[in-house]
């Protein structure tokens, strides 16, 4: 395990996440001269979050492309240059302009590998900086992330931690599978340990990030701090929280979470995405098919309304917070 | 009906080559044309709308879910196809299945994805390049454009080397004109000056809704706007066709950047066997068209040129052989195994697909221990 490395390492570095992933990208293109780097404002600018800095000077214009602006024909293009060998990488600048690269992602890359019967792979990853957090304007803080999880072919993936981020970037392009990269934006400048030495469990793995015997807590990406700020306060109170970070939406890592409810017989699931068909309502139903006997209480669902994402003012109040969370941990004890 | 003074014609609906300024900067493709070839044309015409007609029929008998004509569309996709080399990256949409066969596609690929036992499925590396067909409108544009991009990072083209040199040719349709994604291609396609040729099937129909309601304008003239050059041919001239694709192709593999054609030609029977055309469309537009077929046209030119019956007689040979060959075959085809249903959904493993792939064998094989 990685925090194990981490803590016996020397090689230790205190960065941001921004700055993880950057540094993944620079080994994935640097080991291997198939990788391409495309989108909005990625090159010369560095990206609107500057997760690329620096690389269209290392790896120039043609190894990292400033792209028209047209979500579709990122992808679409991307399609094509892996089948000609390349491993592209594309950056959507922000998840609420996905959708007019969806059918693209959905209906093409996602399935190609299954149309063609697999005599050609489609190792293309989209990172998509996502969630909210940030007091931005609309279509700049959503979570989508399970319409990907919800389709056939793709692989999504979401770090919660530098350290993870940097290391996961770099499976997801060596992943010959298509890779829904999603970047928390709101933890892009925090700092945490990253260990350039010491790889992670793979990027389909979810893992226990703090250990406890009473509630498991279930989140990915930011979510994954409020879970820590919360199974904090709650042990300050006498209540042990065990945190699992996902990591891996799709395909969805049950076993650690099923050995965590099979000690504690309760579970609380958080997500900022809104609730309905959503990856947490995956969990909750699946955990109560796996592990019914288990189970003390119901499963509860901590998300984000199922309204669109409010004007930034109300996002407080849209968004869980360790109160939220702490709220359902209340209810699940209550049983 | 729609063509237009820019419309280039080398071969007369009557068959004689039509010679003018125009034509002259065209012909010289034509003459470097042998008998051979020039009788290739015509085999691929005739033995392809007899596999038409064999492959409708079986669908009308049950033996295909659907199927997709391109009765009238011979001579434009004959003559691109043929005009592509070796080394050339096609993608189709879904209509082309002449390219495919002049490529070296067996046709019967196509026939098991309209009866429902594939997606597709054929490896393009087998196929002379020739990709996989595309069902969503315009999609496929936007992949050969990113291929293309890909040529050129590779430099793969602009060297001189006829052997070497390649570029993209990519088929769609007048309806497809009207997709984002096509609009996005030649964008990126003017944007990198990527290698590629954009082949337009202007049919008039877009399943039951005219050309017109698509453009206002020519849909040559489109490309203007996004930076491509374009030409606008007779597409039921497989002369014309063929000329413009090898003159645009060539430019596209010197470097000079993506071309743009227009074909104007005429889906003559329906848009799939699902379709009816009488329900939205003029008979006299239908007449005008088949005054204008490809295949008679061609016809009195080769014979024109000397083609005795023999040749005629052993190309309608063919087209029989091939029509049986495609019938007794489809209807000897079988199913496919469950696996093919879980297998390539992701190329590494994956441990839902796996499990569901697990459960269903069990399930299945619960039914035999429970007979027994």
């Amino acid at each position: 395990m990685s925090a194990d490395a981490v803590e016996g390492g020397t090689a230790i570095e205190q960065l941001t996440m921004a700055k993880a992933i950057n540094l993944g990208l620079q080994a994935a293109m640097t080991a291997d001269p198939k990788v391409l780097l495309m989108g909005e404002d990625i090159g010369t600018l560095g990206g609107v979050f500057r997760v690329t800095e620096g690389l269209h000077a290392e790896f120039g214009p043609d190894r990292v492309l400033d792209t028209p602006l047209a979500e579709s024909g990122i992808v679409g293009t991307a399609i094509g240059l892996a089948m000609r060998g390349y491993r592209p990488v594309c950056e959507i600048q922000f998840e609420g302009f996905i959708y007019p690269g969806f059918d693209q992602i959905t209906s093409q890359l996602a399935k190609l590998t299954y149309r063609h019967e697999g005599s050609q792979a489609f190792p293309v990853v989209i990172r998509v900086p996502y969630g909210g957090h940030i007091g931005a304007v609309e279509h700049h803080q959503e979570s989508p992330e399970a319409y990907f999880a919800h389709t056939a072919g793709l692989r999504s993936v979401s770090p919660a931690t530098p350290h993870d981020a940097y290391w996961m970037i770099q499976e997801a392009i060596a992943s010959n599978d298509p890779v829904m990269f999603f970047e928390p934006k709101s933890r892009y400048w925090q700092r945490g340990e990253v260990d350039r030495a010491a790889a992670g469990p793979g990027m389909h793995a979810s893992r226990v990030v703090r250990a406890g015997t009473e509630v498991t807590l279930v989140g990915h990406g930011a979510m994954v701090s409020t879970l820590l700020q919360a199974a904090e306060i709650a042990g300050e109170e006498g209540t042990s929280i065990e945190v699992i970070d996902l990591r891996s939406l799709s395909p969805i890592d049950y076993e650690p979470i099923l050995a965590s409810v099979q000690k504690t017989g309760r579970l609380v699931v958080a997500q900022e995405a809104p609730g309905n068909v959503s990856v947490g309502s995956e969990i909750a139903a699946t955990i109560a098919e796996r592990a019914f006997y288990s189970l003390e209480a119901p499963v509860l669902r901590v998300s984000g309304f199922d309204t669109p994402f409010p004007p930034a003012k109300l996002e407080g109040l849209y968004l869980p917070d360790a109160d939220r969370v702490l709220e359902a941990v209340d209810r699940a004890l209550a049983y | 009906m729609s063509y237009t003074e820019a419309t280039v014609q080398l071969l007369s609906p009557q068959g004689t080559l039509v010679e003018n300024d125009t034509t002259a900067e065209y012909l010289p493709w034509i003459e470097k044309l042998d008998d051979a070839r020039l009788q290739d044309f015509h085999r691929q015409m005739v033995v392809i709308r007899r596999f038409d007609i064999e492959a409708g029929n079986l669908q009308r008998q049950g033996q295909l879910a659907l199927w997709i004509p391109s009765l009238g569309q011979e001579a434009a996709q004959v003559g691109s196809g043929y005009a592509a080399r070796p080394q050339d990256h096609i993608f189709p949409a879904y209509r082309e299945h002449v390219v495919g066969r002049i490529r070296g596609l067996d046709v019967m690929k196509i026939i098991e994805m309209l009866r429902g036992l594939s997606h597709g499925g054929w490896v393009p590396a087998d196929t002379g390049n020739f990709h996989l067909y595309t069902l969503v409108i315009g999609s496929q544009s936007l992949h050969a454009t990113g291929y293309a991009m890909g040529m050129q990072f590779d430099g793969a083209y602009g060297t001189g080397d006829p052997e070497k040199d390649a570029a993209v040719l990519v088929y769609f349709g007048d309806g497809a004109t009207s997709q984002g994604d096509v609009s996005e291609a030649f964008i990126f396609a003017a944007s990198y000056q990527t290698p590629q040729v954009f082949f337009l099937q202007n049919n008039h129909w877009a399943i039951s809704v005219p050309v017109a309601r698509q453009s206002r304008t020519p849909l040559y003239l489109r490309p203007a706007g996004f930076g491509i050059p374009s030409v606008q041919i007779d597409g039921n001239d497989v002369l014309a066709s063929y000329a413009a694709t090898a003159q645009s192709l060539d430019d596209a593999r010197s470097g000079r950047g993506p071309r743009f054609i227009e074909a104007l030609t005429y889906r003559m029977g329906a848009h799939t066997s699902s379709d009816d055309p009488t329900k939205y469309r003029e008979s006299d537009e239908v007449t005008f068209w088949a005054e204008r077929d490809p295949i008679s046209r061609y016809e009195a030119f080769l014979r024109s040129r000397g083609a005795d019956e023999a040749f005629f007689a052993d190309v309608a040979t063919e087209a029989e052989d091939l029509a049986a060959d495609v019938r007794a075959r489809t209807i000897a085809l079988g199913t496919r195994p469950a696996s093919a249903m879980f297998s390539n959904v992701y190329t590494d493993a994956h441990p839902v697909v796996e499990a569901q792939e697990a459960w269903l064998a069990a399930y299945e094989a619960s039914f035999e221990e429970a007979g027994r």
